[in-house]
């Protein structure tokens, strides 16, 4: 999933202090989970940023709604006929529900509620980390199903380095080096072999160094 | 036992202190409550194992967000008491009342009153 945090609520009320009709959105989707931007945490901060305006003798009408996804155009049409009352939306959705909505309602001022930090797990209640920077190119089937662009630091594809020091990785000692835990899987896995073929030069064009990416398919497209 | 607390204090019951939500205690000040005081059992002695500890995360995170939005986060707290120990239900019923008499009413009154006139 796409994991984000929350935002700092002073941060919030920097960006939305100066409106009078605030409409908050949630999304049920990867924030839910990760307890950044569901309905939840919309309620929360309505009721948080309605006490703060009322303790400032300002008043500002806020609403709160959470949509199924704010990444696809069905859900984000649902505030079709509403929108045009707000002055501004405060989207808990991740950056790219926030954009969405910007690129829709294209009148209406749109802020963050979260800060998108990576796509990643849960690994327990509470602590979320990293594991795919969408290279474009899946190469796990070579490393052991374990991601050297998103776990390694360096992002090496032959490593480790010689910085891997009893399995945790040089910039971290709590960080596992991504390339012990791909050769200690290959190892589980009978198949160090794989670790002796070296993995080419990378074409990171498709990764985010090649410019905005887009998915075309002519085989699903209408 | 008959033991008086403060008439002040509205008691609300919820099945474990764990059912208690961040917002629940937003809502209560929202609602003009000068304070909020979570009381769970014995660290450890939880029914459910860890609801009295996610009960104090909730009461420090909602003591976080009323003290950034200017309503105070020490008008919020969390106790902890075995069922057996009446006298500690009511000492920690004083004890609140006291502070938030020390503190004053909740902000939001004054505000609204403002607003109102
Ligand atoms: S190799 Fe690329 S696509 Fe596969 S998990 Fe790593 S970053 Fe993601
Ligand atoms: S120690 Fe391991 S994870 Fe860290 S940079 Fe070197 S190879 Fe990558």
């Amino acid at each position: 999933m796409i994991v984000a945090d929350k935002k700092p609520i002073e941060e919030i009320i920097d960006m939305v202090k100066d409106f009078k009709k605030l409409l908050i959105v949630g999304c049920n989707e990867c924030v839910t989970v990760c307890e950044a931007g569901g309905k939840k945490e919309v309620g929360i901060l309505a009721s948080a940023l309605r006490m703060y305006f009322m303790n400032e003798g300002k008043k500002v009408d806020i609403d709160e709604i959470t949509l199924e996804r704010q990444c696809d155009h069905e859900y984000l049409e649902e505030l079709r006929n509403n929108i045009d009352q707000y002055d501004a939306v405060l989207s808990l959705a991740c950056g790219v529900g926030v954009q969405f909505m910007a690129e829709k309602y294209f009148g209406t001022p749109v802020f963050p509620g979260v800060n998108t930090c990576f796509m990643g797990v849960t690994e327990e209640r509470g602590v979320w980390s990293e594991r795919c920077q969408g290279c474009g190119q899946c190469m796990l089937g070579k490393t052991a199903g374990i991601c050297p662009i998103s776990r390694c630091a360096k992002r090496l594809l032959n490593g480790p380095c010689g910085g891997s020091t009893k399995g945790k990785c040089e910039i971290n000692k709590d960080l596992d080096c991504a390339w012990q835990l791909i050769i200690d899987r290959l190892k589980e896995l009978g198949r160090l072999d794989d670790y002796e073929e070296i993995i080419p030069i990378k074409d990171w064009s498709t990764e985010r160094a090649g410019g905005p990416r887009k998915v075309v398919r002519e085989d699903v497209r209408l | 036992m008959r033991l008086n607390y403060p008439g002040t204090i509205r008691v609300v019951r919820v099945p474990c202190t764990g059912k208690v939500d961040v917002l629940h205690i937003l809502r209560a000040f929202e609602k003009g409550a000068d304070g909020v005081y979570i009381v769970g059992c014995l660290e450890g002695d939880c029914r459910f194992e860890n609801g009295n500890l996610r009960a104090r995360k909730r009461v420090e995170q909602a003591g976080e967000i009323l003290k950034a939005i200017g309503i105070g986060g020490d008008r919020v707290k969390m106790y902890n008491l075995s069922s057996g120990e009446g006298t500690k239900f009511a000492e920690f019923a004083v004890e609140m009342t006291e502070k938030i008499k020390e503190l004053g009413p909740n902000p939001l009154k004054k505000a609204k009153e403002k607003m109102a006139a």
